[in-house]
């Protein structure tokens, strides 16, 4: 909402600067997002009249010119093919400056003095919406009689400021020039002028002229109308246009011009009808019939339902109610007699119909907040009161309104009390009620209670909270005492998930991984990306219905892709090692057509490359996170295929025999999709598997008193045969006193049959009672030795 | 190379001060010794009656001599180690004299053999001393041999770091928790019900614009705030409630340096009997003051939440300027960090608390605007890229 300062003082006397004006709006609620200061830049600049041109001596494309600038006369050289002798022109003088830090001299121009320059409505930052004209090509020639030597910023209305609102939804009494006006009274503690409404006698009856009749009174509570005879339609005066332009609105012609000027002062949005147009010279409120066509305005062809209300005369329909009007009645220079409609429409409808057909009008935007039912009649009486002052035209005596709504006052019986137990606040009934009487609320106290009037312009005051912002925001929102609450004291602490998550984060960082966070939308093509083809492996996806694009537009089910697309752009832009981590949710509907909210299930993505990264690298990892969630012992790693995967180097995780994760190289056709050239490592895992199951108690165990007896183990075996598999038959067959196997060489090659490895480990026995002897180890050992070459067929090297 | 008494070899008979003259004086084959230790050392010739075998105490005095001198040249332990097998070992010089005391008088023998063990113990005494002489020097020239360049890198250990938006969050969570609060969660794909209706936000409401929404089906969507947490938390959960509720959420915004179709708010609640705007501007206020600083301070402007009423938005003094003015804070000297305001009694009906007995304020912050202000992030984007070079900063 823009609203320009010399408009506003009409209806409020304000004598503080105009920051300081903005200050106090903004922390009255009324928020002040900008101040432009119109002009800004332009000194020196005067209406001047050239007298005299004559050619240049030394230049064809110049000419000397002699202009009045009221206490002497100058001369001056351009080279603006416009001028002519007689005409008021802007004349910068000698020191004179220009929006952008011009400044202008006098100085010499092919030999001739030039003692100023003649001023181009671009130079002088205006465009044709500031004055007609101002952009053609050459001197700004000015219109009407202005005297010599005048502040150019004067004559053209520059000498203002605007001030741009940020109106909340709830305040559209404030998409208005009064509505401000009204708070800026309040927030000044000044006083409020509403401009004086009064409609001359008019010509014959209205009722003979035109009828309305209201088929829907629901979406159409109230319709106010008028009929001005003998239109001259023609430019608005300059002050109008001008007002118009600071406030952001074309001006079009003065009919059209009032309508918007009573909505910009008013906040009531208006329409004109060329009523010679309108069949039957009646207006027909109603739905619009389904399939029904009407153009509007803005020469667009809409296709209307049934739930939209139009305006229609007796045969079709002249305008999208609240909305825009119709091309067919539009008011054009032949137009001579008009209906001045003033409507209150159901804010839902407008709002859905406007957002059906994609039309955002400062019409619709207005009616779908909620306007006052009594500025209907109002806002028609100050229109008309317009065309008589402006001269446009012969206003017929009468209105026509249609009224269904009520008009009846809201009344609030408000615990005053209540009041201060919301805001912390120890204020009287009276300062109560001095502060909602100077925003138009009458109040009457009754003991506890304090019984409201609100004012018709405030639809958005409904009970005690309201009444408690009103009084906050006058008495000062700064002025409320701060406090730290009574009451319960209440324990601040993480839960165990929440403890546990911070775990798992603080292990992964611990590790290298980096934390990033990526968009939970994604591309439907991300399994074609993953090399997943079988339709069987397509996960049910959550769709949006409105993405902003293909690309956005599937909830993911993992969290593969963003990681591989954080490692390629990483790769692109030459970083050499990357190593990840996201914890997020991947959204897996119950069912499809989704009826259900989708299962939000968090998962554990790692992803990495890097010179030195492999597969034991980041299984590693893994590990080590598991082992501190004590989840070590009862993982498993099983040797898995999947087609996002490198066949040979995947494995599922399984934790407690159940399928929680896998982990693995990125398959190179994968990566390739990806632009990544490397081996790319990435594990998956289901974080609540890992979060459920994770064992946080620590237990002591005694350190070892007795010394621990070592013995190595070169086993070959078919190169098929796991390194699980061998550890776990060691261990079996170990039993308690084996405390430790490690594999610390696994060899093929030379001295090693084709088809077979070897693996070395070293075993580690240790009694916690006694010192372990030669023999006892020997004989477990050896038990060892046999148990491998009967299960797994591994022999000693 | 003085020894004092600590070093005192206790094979020495006694300790004495030394006599520069004793009864020894007059004869050529005791060099007058120089030091005191030589003192300690030599005590014992006292009592050595040196008529009776002068050859044979010659021999040890000129063994000892030799030795003396050998051992003065010695630079090394390896030398050392050999002087010791010369001199001391089975068939070293002082061995081999001691072999030959057979041929003495029984009676003589003890003296003379006191004075060849007494001579063996001040030889190894010696070496002894060499050979820590000779280590210590061994010692410094090795470490002299290892001088490195310490300016030169270290070794490189890989330690990842959080996201910048969650080393925030951490420390918001922190000072929330510090108050009392806990932290809840709630689902990101939501019911229309609880991220609008049940907010005070019904269909067709105006506000529903501000806050343009991506939906799954008609009455599912992505969230568009942490808010729809507030309710589900007041059904589960009976006053009084004090929660944050961290959340990623979705508004369908192109893409640029502000804007981004998903972000993050960090949402908060508080539900009791008598809980007052007042509790609003103190909580914030210290959260502010955590923060950002002791210094900073905070100002509350009206505005408008459906589900907030009274409303109201929380401007931090600037963090750049201190609230003098500049290109961050638009030279207004604050900047506007989070929404607010007591619960709105509809809000609280929805969620089956009753208006009439308690009452609550909320709140909501951008943890991307927050993350990016302290730390002078200029883009929103870059926190979504995640390049390395970008996160390694944090
Ligand atoms: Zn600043």
């Amino acid at each position: 909402m823009l609203v320009p300062l010399k408009w506003l003082k009409e209806y409020v006397k304000i004598d503080v600067p105009v920051e300081q004006l903005a200050h106090r709006l903004t922390m009255t609620g009324t928020k002040v997002e900008g101040i432009t200061r119109l002009g800004e830049g332009i000194s020196n600049v005067v209406v001047g009249r050239i007298l005299e041109i004559r050619p240049h001596p030394n230049a064809d494309k110049l000419v000397v010119c002699v202009v009045d600038v009221g206490k002497c006369k100058l001369q001056i050289v351009t080279g603006a093919p416009n001028v002519k002798e007689g005409q008021l022109v802007p004349v910068a003088l000698d020191g004179a400056t220009l929006p952008g830090g011009y400044r202008i001299t006098t100085t010499s121009l092919r030999g001739v003095e030039s003692c100023g320059m003649l001023c181009s409505g671009q130079e002088l930052g205006l465009t044709d919406e500031d004055y007609p004209g101002a952009e053609v090509d050459g001197i700004l020639i000015l219109q009407e009689e202005y005297p010599l030597g005048m502040d150019i910023r004067e004559a053209l209305g520059l000498d203002d400021h605007v001030l741009e609102f940020e109106i909340t939804s709830n305040r559209p009494d404030c998409l208005s020039v009064i509505g401000i006006a009204r708070e800026a009274s309040v927030a000044l503690n000044s006083s409020f002028i509403p401009p004086h409404i009064e409609v001359k006698p008019g010509v014959g009856d209205v009722n003979a002229e035109a009828k309305v009749l209201v088929e829907d009174p629901y979406l159409c509570p109230r319709y106010c109308a008028r009929v001005v005879k003998d239109v001259k339609v023609g430019p608005s005066p300059r002050w109008m246009q001008r007002r118009l332009a600071s406030a952001g609105v074309r001006p079009i012609n003065n009919i059209v011009d009032i309508t918007n000027y009573v909505m910009l002062e008013m906040g009531q949005p208006m329409h004109a009808f060329d009523l010679d147009k309108v069949a039957g010279r009646t207006i027909v409120v109603r739905r619009a019939r389904e399939g029904e066509k009407l153009v509007t305005l803005d020469d667009k062809e809409r296709l209307l339902s049934s739930d939209m209300l139009v305006i229609a005369d007796v045969e079709k329909p002249i305008g999208l109610a609240g909305v825009m009007g119709g091309a067919n009645t539009e008011i054009t220079d032949g137009t001579k007699n008009i209906l001045l409609e003033s409507a209150l429409f159901d804010r839902g409808s407008i709002r859905k119909t406007a957002k059906a057909l994609g039309i955002r009008s400062e019409a619709s935007l207005r009616f779908e907040k909620g306007l006052d039912i009594h500025a209907v009649r109002v806002a028609l009486d100050r229109a008309a009161q317009l065309i008589q002052e402006l001269g446009a035209g012969t206003v017929v005596e009468g209105v026509i309104d249609v009224c269904h709504g009520s008009l009846e006052k809201r009344i609030l019986e408000i615990p005053w009390k209540r009041v201060n137990g919301l805001l912390g606040l120890n204020l009287s009934a009276d300062e109560m009620a001095d502060i909602l009487n100077r925003l138009e609320f009458k109040v009457e106290i009754k003991g506890e209670y304090m019984r409201i009037e609100v004012p018709s312009f405030r639809q958005d005051i409904e009970g005690v909270a309201d009444i408690a912002e009103e009084v906050a925001r006058i008495y000062g929102y700064n002025n409320i005492p701060m406090t730290l609450m009574e009451g319960t004291v209440s324990r601040g602490r993480k839960t165990r998930r929440q403890k546990l998550m911070d775990r798992v984060k603080d292990v992964l960082v611990g590790t290298g991984l980096y934390e990033v966070v990526t968009y939970s939308f994604t591309s439907p093509r991300v399994y074609e990306s993953l090399g997943i083809t079988d339709p069987q492996l397509i996960p049910k996806t959550v769709r949006i219905l409105n993405p902003l694009g293909e690309d956005q537009s599937i909830m993911r089910t993992t969290l593969i892709p963003s990681l591989l697309e954080v490692l390629s752009r990483n790769r692109n832009r030459g970083i050499e090692r990357c190593q990840i981590f996201e914890i997020g949710p991947a959204f897996l509907p119950k069912s499809l057509p989704l009826e259900d909210l989708p299962e939000e299930k968090p998962l554990l993505t790692i992803a990495e490359y890097g010179p030195d990264i492999d597969y034991y690298d980041l299984k590693g990892k893994v590990e080590v996170l598991l082992n501190e969630l004590g989840l070590l012992a009862e993982a498993e790693f099983v040797p898995h295929v999947h087609p996002t995967f490198h066949p040979g180097k995947t494995a599922l995780v399984k934790l407690g025999g159940k399928e929680t994760g896998i982990l693995g190289e990125i398959h190179p056709k994968v990566a390739e999709n990806y632009q990544l050239e490397e081996r790319v490592l990435v594990a998956e895992l289901e974080l609540d598997a890992l979060l459920d199951s994770a064992k946080e108690e620590r237990r002591f165990r005694p350190l070892p008193k007795y010394p621990a007896v070592e013995r190595d183990l070169a086993l070959v075996v078919k190169k098929e045969v796991l390194a699980a598999q061998v550890e776990s038959c060691i261990r079996e067959l170990g039993g308690q006193l084996l405390e430790k196997v490690e594999l610390f060489d696994v060899y093929e090659g030379a001295q090693i049959p084709e088809g077979y490895k070897s693996m070395a480990y070293s075993l580690s026995y240790r009694a916690s009672d006694r010192t372990l002897t030669d023999e006892e180890v020997n004989s477990l050992h050896d038990n060892i030795v046999k148990g491998l070459e009967q299960k797994l067929g591994a022999r000693l090297r | 190379m003085a020894v004092g008494p600590a070093g005192f070899n206790p094979l020495s008979l006694r300790e004495v001060s030394f006599p520069t003259e004793t009864k020894m004086g007059g004869t050529t084959w005791l060099i007058k010794p120089s030091s005191h230790a030589w003192a300690k050392a030599f005590s014992i010739y006292d009592d050595i009656d040196e008529r009776r075998e002068p050859w044979m105490k010659a021999e040890l005095e000129q063994i000892r001599r030799e030795a003396e001198q050998a051992l003065a040249r010695i630079n090394n332990l390896q030398d050392l180690s050999s002087f010791r097998v010369e001199y001391l070992g089975k068939k070293g010089k002082l061995t081999q004299i001691l072999r030959g005391m057979g041929n003495l008088p029984a009676e003589e023998r003890p003296q003379i053999g006191q004075l060849a063990n007494q001579i063996r113990a001040y030889l190894e005494e010696e070496i002894e001393k060499k050979r820590k002489v000779l280590e210590e020097e061994a010692l410094n020239q090795r470490l002299r041999d290892e001088v490195i360049d310490v300016t030169m890198p270290g070794r490189r250990h890989y330690r990842g770091k959080l996201h910048p938006l969650n080393i925030v969050l951490n420390e918001i969570k922190d000072i929330f928790l510090g108050m009392g609060f806990e932290i809840a969660e709630g689902p990101e794909v939501e019911w229309d019900y609880y991220n609008f209706e049940a907010l005070n936000i019904p269909k067709n409401h105006p506000a529903r614009d501000t806050q343009d929404t991506f939906y799954i089906t008609e009455n599912i969507l992505l969230r568009t705030h942490t808010s729809p947490t507030q309710i589900r938390v007041m059904e589960r959960q009976k006053p009084p409630i004090k929660i944050i509720v961290p959340g990623r959420v979705y508004r369908s915004d192109a893409v640029d340096a502000t804007h981004s179709p998903i972000f993050h708010q960090v949402e908060g609640l508080v539900i009791d009997r008598n809980i007052t705007m007042g509790d609003l501007k103190g909580v914030l206020d210290v959260f502010a003051k955590e923060m950002f600083g002791p210094q900073t301070r905070t100002q509350f402007r009206p505005h408008h939440f459906p589900f907030t009423e009274p409303s109201a938005e929380m401007d931090v003094s600037c963090t750049t300027c201190g609230g003098k003015g500049c290109r961050v804070c638009s030279y207004t000297g604050w900047i506007e960090i989070l929404g607010a305001g007591m619960v709105h009694p509809k809000v609280l009906k929805h969620g089956g608390i009753d208006p009439e007995k308690y009452s609550g304020f909320a709140f909501g912050m951008g943890l991307d605007r927050i993350t990016n202000l302290k730390y002078g992030i200029d883009d929103i984007r870059l926190l979504f890229e995640n390049d390395i070079r970008f996160l390694e900063q944090f």
